[in-house]
């Protein structure tokens, strides 16, 4: 290395040391820590005591935890595809050329803009058993088929039976879908007209469109969205907190594990358990995202390659 | 956040920082107590900040070494604070100022101590009893001024007022175990049983705990689990007017003494209430049972001025303060030696019983232990397996009594491992 490379890569470091320092300090550091943390009895209040693997042995012995898991990899299961599915469909439809397409699309996304916290509360209000607008809906054809077939059909208490509350949950998150929509308008906006003017003087429709030239051409844009509503997924805590008053709902069904993790935290005084829970959910989301890598290898396909 | 206004004085005072919990009335009424001690002498001032989420910030404010000089939180806190050496111990501090546990009501007293010391002083405390609609004990033709003493009586009432509309929903019912479910975890204790037997006993599936949460299961038996869950989730937020209890969809509740204050704000303007001791299945033998809470103010471990601090706390605590406060926020005193002014200026109608039943030998508290809140929350979730018809009582409390028995015995083991140390410094404090 000369001198001018020399100077070069002090000049270069330099630069980029605001980064760096920031990034080591406020996430290298605390990953660590937390690593560290999650190997011992550690209240905040006092100083951690290190205990080894002791909270990962309870981890797997607890059954509350195993609970939180079931309830988020249900969640996970159903919300992802179907925040997908419906976002794509609303994208599609948005993405014609129709007159007022600019209203349609900024109809769909304001309900992105309503914060967590007030979404909650809403849609709270929304799966209400008894005054519900969702049950009052569900009153009239219910009571159309109860008085034909003589059944006692009727509609759910969302939030408060077990049963249902997840779906409560999972329906409340797909109010919130615009923003993959947008995501998903810029990869449609994308797709070469070239493809599909060639494959209408083939004789296609739009079923055969979607299926040959969109869907492939904005498979990285699906990937993208299904990682991100994987981490989404897996992080879920805002508005089931709020839905349910504290987080758990009718025996437990509402438990998630950031909502488990920040219960073990700030409310049981179990700052290395939760660590413990925090790391559990790295590992999961990691696998997870790797696999789904690694699913998707064959089937999503980038321009430059 | 909330500051009272700094004075001028000759010479700087020692200001000393004070993080309250209360908004709205609550906080004005302490508010007032600051501004007459801050112009009552120059040389402390205190300033004084409303805080939400009080106490997750004092955990976070102590373990990064910046605490507040002193701090108002709940009674039930003090466990695992001071188990954690996160609290300035005031034994000492307490006994040269001449307070006595003899200026206290008993259960106050027990209140602010734990594992031999004393680690706060009372702001304003409250209680439990039970909160009933005379309207609806009218209509139903029963006596509005002779409430239920049983659980039996309570039950046969209950019957009374229950009422279906047309379309077969629950539109009344007198007493509802769940509504509003603050106490949960301790029905045991008006059958004569305990949660907790010494500090690391979990007693979960005691003979009077199995009776008690057999009495809540018998809810969904009798009214069904759908059609009460249906009624239940048509109630409001408790802090509005669509509360189950103002808007006469429930007769008869187990409230505190604060609720006073909810009537007055949300409840219609003819609301006809009365206040007696919570039922229990044996008067004779358990007397008065209620739960009795208590907000008390603090000196964190590692605060700057303790000695100032302690001394505005002796300042809130004389018996002129002390009622100007409670009297503000509508609650009744924690001292034993109570003014006739204080009463005759009250403007809760009821507040005598709350301060009979606060007496009495019946008055019991949450579980004094540090994990009290991971083992309310098994309760609670143990309560709604049981009321929603999921699971029978015996199943709900032998799973929190397996889960809950090691964590209390993993929190003894961990207090053990301390004690001795621990012990040593604050006595030397």
């Amino acid at each position: 290395m000369n001198p001018s490379e020399r100077r070069n890569l002090r000049n270069g470091l330099l630069f980029i040391s605001p980064w760096v320092i920031g990034f080591l300090t406020f996430c290298v550091y605390p990953v660590i820590k937390s690593f560290y943390l999650s190997l011992c009895d550690y209240s905040i209040l006092s100083p951690a005591v290190f205990t080894g693997w002791q909270n990962y042995v309870e981890l797997a012995g607890d059954e509350v935890f195993w609970t939180a898991v079931s309830n988020t990899l249900f969640f996970a299961v159903f919300a992802i595809p179907l925040g997908l599915l419906l976002s794509l469909a609303l994208a599609v439809l948005l993405n014609a050329n129709v007159r007022g397409r600019g209203v349609f699309r900024t109809i769909f996304f304001l309900p992105s803009l309503v914060p967590m916290v007030c979404l909650a509360v809403l849609w709270q209000w929304m799966l209400n058993g008894d005054v519900g607008l969702v049950n009052e809906a569900l009153r009239v054809p219910l009571n159309a088929i109860n008085s034909l077939l003589g059944s006692e059909l009727r509609p759910p208490n969302w939030l408060s039976d077990a049963r249902y509350a997840k779906w409560g949950l999972i329906f409340t998150m797909l109010w919130g879908v615009g923003n993959s929509v947008v995501i998903f308008l810029a990869g449609l906006q994308d797709v070469p007209v070239h493809l599909y003017e060639s494959a209408e003087m083939d004789g296609a429709n739009f079923p055969q469109k979607l299926w040959h030239i969109t869907l492939p051409t904005i498979s990285p844009v699906i990937h993208f969205n299904l990682i991100m509503g994987l981490i989404g997924s897996f992080q879920v805590f805002a508005v089931p907190y709020v839905m349910t008053g504290g987080g758990e709902g009718p025996g437990r069904s509402m438990l998630f594990l950031a909502t488990y993790l920040y219960q073990n935290a700030f409310e049981f005084w179990n700052m290395g358990y939760a660590c413990a829970i925090g790391f559990v959910m790295f590992v999961i989301i990691l696998t997870l995202t790797l696999l789904a890598n690694k699913l998707s290898e064959r089937h999503v396909f980038y321009a430059g390659k | 956040m909330a500051l009272s206004t700094p004075q001028l004085h000759a010479v700087d005072p020692v200001v000393i920082r004070y993080w309250e919990k209360w908004a709205g009335f609550e906080a004005d009424a302490m508010r007032e107590i600051v501004d007459d001690f801050n112009s009552s002498q120059s040389r402390i001032f205190v300033e004084y900040s409303s805080v939400s989420q009080i106490d997750r910030r004092l955990t976070l404010a102590i373990a990064g070494g910046v605490p507040p000089d002193v701090a108002g939180i709940w009674a039930y806190n003090i466990p695992v604070y001071s188990e954690n050496n996160a609290l300035t111990p005031l034994t000492s501090m307490a006994e040269k100022a001449g307070i006595r546990e003899d200026d206290y009501l008993p259960i106050i007293w027990k209140l602010c101590s734990h594992r031999n010391q004393l680690w706060a002083l009372p702001s304003t405390p409250g209680n439990t009893a039970l909160i009933y609609n005379k309207k609806l004990f009218r209509e139903a033709g029963l006596d509005p001024e002779r409430p239920p003493r049983t659980i039996a009586e309570l039950e046969e009432f209950n019957e009374k007022i229950f009422k279906r509309s047309a379309n077969g929903r629950i539109e009344r019912i007198g007493h509802l175990a769940e509504e509003p479910g603050w106490w949960n975890g301790l029905w045991g204790s008006w059958f004569g049983g305990a949660l907790i037997k010494g500090d690391s006993e979990l007693t979960a599936t005691s003979q009077e705990n199995l009776e008690a949460y057999r009495w809540v299961q018998s809810y969904p038996e009798r009214f069904g689990a759908e059609d009460l869950l249906g009624m239940r989730d048509g109630f409001g937020n408790f802090a509005s007017p669509q509360n189950a209890f103002f808007t006469g969809r429930v007769a008869m509740i187990m409230q505190g003494v604060w609720i006073y204050n909810y009537i007055q704000n949300y409840a219609p303007a003819d609301f006809e209430w009365g206040v007696a001791p919570f039922p229990t299945n044996d008067p004779e033998k358990l007397g008065d049972v209620s739960v009795v809470e208590c907000d008390v103010l603090v000196i964190p471990h590692g605060a700057k001025h303790p000695l100032e601090a302690f001394e505005f706390i002796t300042y809130v605590n004389s018996q002129k303060n002390m009622e100007k406060l409670c009297l503000g926020q509508r609650k009744f005193s924690p001292l034993r030696v109570c003014s006739d002014e204080f009463f005759q200026k009250h403007p809760n109608p009821h507040i005598r019983t709350f301060l009979e039943l606060a007496k009495s030998p019946g008055a019991i508290s949450v579980p004094r232990v540090a994990v009290w809140n991971a083992i309310n929350a098994d309760m609670r979730n143990a309560v709604n397996l049981i009321w929603t018809g999921k699971a029978p009582a015996e199943d709900a409390l032998q799973a929190v009594q397996e889960r809950q028995q090691k964590a209390l015995t993993r929190s003894a083991a961990r207090w053990e491992r301390v004690e001795e140390s621990l012990q040593k410094s604050w006595n030397s404090q």
